[in-house]
């Protein structure tokens, strides 16, 4: 399963979009969520999954690769469509079961508000299949840097970001060594009963949170002993650029707002 | 209880662009009632192999037989459990696998799985604590309470609480200062001499390997580079140092006495006795010459 996740993994390639600001794709981001409501009839759909697979093919990240890590998410997309056709009561009755009908207007809002959801989890995969975790982090904060003055920790929150991104391998590989050692000591993790899992879990839990909050001070402690301050006067080693291609595509994502809200109905 | 690798290939992650082969060709032969050295450089494979032993990995093509089951890629990992408690394994940083409220808890741990009552692992608690060298008192502790030195010898005494028939240790004393590692050795190998346990160690301590075991395995590379008795495998310095590997201290002071002198030794030198036992002998034949 853990193959299969592509969700925050980041695939390195040399494309416009990889090649983007942070800052203007955490920016495109953040409009596309808002845009991505103003869609509610065929046409605002299709300019939307056109424009979507657009950027999609502009990052020429393989669509089988992308295809392959939705399979995780497709029965919430399943069960999202069944909902709304079997909820919603409007235009013509297409089928009928016993006292259930299928309406029409059901049909298409299964179809509308599944594909809306597709649109939204390709578009934020692709920030983090195209974008350093550390390229996300620096872009989050000085997005948020605005905020320093309402006395939000920002460049804290941007510090916990990068070191969480950054501890997720070690803590899996933590995992499957104490499951090793646990399994050695005749622990099942496949199967078993309800109290046998539990303690299962148990004896992989413990150790691993132990060795986090052990590992936790450490860091904290490696990094007071080179001077780590906190944000306060501190430069970056590596300079975020904005070049005329990130306004571009932000003047390009501004139009789709446009279009689509003269299209809609 | 004889092991057995029979062509065994390991490839991580296979049939996938991660694919990665750690082991290749591996053709070995554990008798029962040995003590088996495993060494080699970071990266030989040490550690892959080690866990064909008890089934936690299985070999991508070729066969693992330990004892009368043979382990396949076919094999089912729920088929496997019979053969954890006969191989116990003590992997490195043992501490790190110790998680419940009570030292004794945590001995009866591994037992417990396997279906012994509790009573009787109770009792083995109490005489592997001694055995591991701490006080009966321990035993009602937390476990995070104790030393890291502590902690190292509870989960050892846990491994050993499945009474395995062949215990596989992988670096069982890194980190440990000089006395606790001479101490943990010398129980290994009392357990080895006396209940004729099947012992296998991993190790990067050359002077380990020199006076435990009976029988060297030597890793290059994924691959079995030689095999043969210590003596044998420290004989030929020169190309254990292409491998990334050196001799014992010992063997290498054997070495630069007969350079120097220009004599040969006849002891093998394996550990600080018998080379202070060789360098005495050598003396004396001296001082009678002067006479």
């Amino acid at each position: 399963m853990m193959n299969s996740m592509i969700i925050g993994k980041y695939v390195p390639g040399n494309s416009v979009i990889h090649r983007m600001d942070p800052r203007a794709k955490l920016l495109i981001i953040f409009m596309y969520v808002f845009i991505v409501f103003l869609a509610n009839n065929s046409v605002t759909y299709a300019v939307l999954t056109v424009f979507t697979f657009g950027f999609l093919a502009l990052s020429r990240i393989p669509l089988s690769f992308v295809i392959r890590g939705l399979k995780p998410i497709i029965w919430i997309i399943v069960f999202t469509f069944l909902l709304h056709v079997l909820m919603t009561k409007e235009g013509d009755v297409l089928y009928q079961i016993g006292s259930f009908s299928i309406y029409e207007g059901g049909v298409k809002q299964g179809i509308f508000i599944s594909l809306r959801f597709l649109l939204l989890i390709i578009i934020t995969t692709l920030l983090t299949l195209t974008t350093t975790p550390i390229e996300v982090t620096d872009g989050v904060e000085i997005l948020l840097a605005p905020l320093k003055k309402m006395r939000v920790p920002v460049h804290e929150l941007a510090l916990m970001m990068s070191i969480s991104l950054r501890f997720i391998p070690t803590l899996m590989e933590e995992t499957e060594k104490i499951m090793k050692a646990q399994t050695a000591r005749g622990v099942d993790f496949t199967g078993g009963r309800f109290s046998e899992r539990m303690k299962a879990i148990v004896s992989l839990l413990v150790p691993l949170f132990i060795s986090s909050f052990k590992r936790a001070e450490e860091l904290a402690t490696a990094m007071e002993a080179r001077g780590y301050r906190g944000g306060e006067g501190r430069t970056k080693f590596r300079q975020l650029v904005w070049k005329w291609t990130d306004t571009a595509f932000l003047a390009a994502v501004l139009l789709l707002a446009v279009v689509l809200f003269v299209l809609r109905s | 209880m004889d092991i057995i690798f029979q062509k065994v290939e390991h490839v991580y992650n296979a049939n996938s662009p991660f694919a990665r082969r750690a082991l290749y060709d591996v053709d070995i032969m554990i008798e029962s009632g040995s003590y088996v050295a495993v060494v080699g450089h970071t990266g030989s494979g040490k550690s892959t192999l080690l866990q064909h032993l008890n089934g936690l990995l299985q070999p991508t093509s070729g066969t693992v037989t330990v004892g009368n089951q043979t382990i396949t890629n076919k094999k089912r990992q729920r088929d496997l459990k019979p053969l954890r408690k006969q191989v116990g394994i003590v992997f490195q940083f043992p501490e790190h696998q110790l998680f419940e409220e009570t030292v004794e808890k945590d001995i009866c741990f591994g037992p417990m799985n396997f279906g012994v009552p509790e009573e009787k692992a109770k009792r083995k608690a109490r005489e592997l604590i001694k055995l591991v060298g701490l006080p009966e008192d321990v035993l009602s502790k937390s476990p995070f309470d104790l030393s890291g030195g502590q902690m190292r010898r509870v989960a050892i005494a846990g491994v050993l609480a499945m009474e395995p028939d062949v215990i596989v240790l992988d670096e069982p004393t890194a980190g440990l200062d000089p006395r606790g590692r001479k101490e943990i050795m010398e129980m290994f190998y009392r357990l080895h001499r006396e209940k004729q346990m099947t012992t296998v160690l991993v190790t990067h301590s050359m002077e380990d390997a020199a006076a435990y075991a009976d029988y060297m395995i030597v890793m290059h590379k994924g691959t079995v580079w030689k095999t043969g008795t210590p003596q044998q495998i420290f004989q030929d310095s020169d190309s254990l140092e292409e491998i990334g590997l050196n001799v014992p201290e010992t063997v290498r002071l054997k070495k630069e006495l007969e350079k120097k002198l220009g004599i040969t030794l006849p002891s093998p030198c394996l550990t600080i006795e018998e080379t202070v036992d060789a360098i005495q002998k050598l003396f004396s034949k001296v001082n009678t010459h002067d006479e």
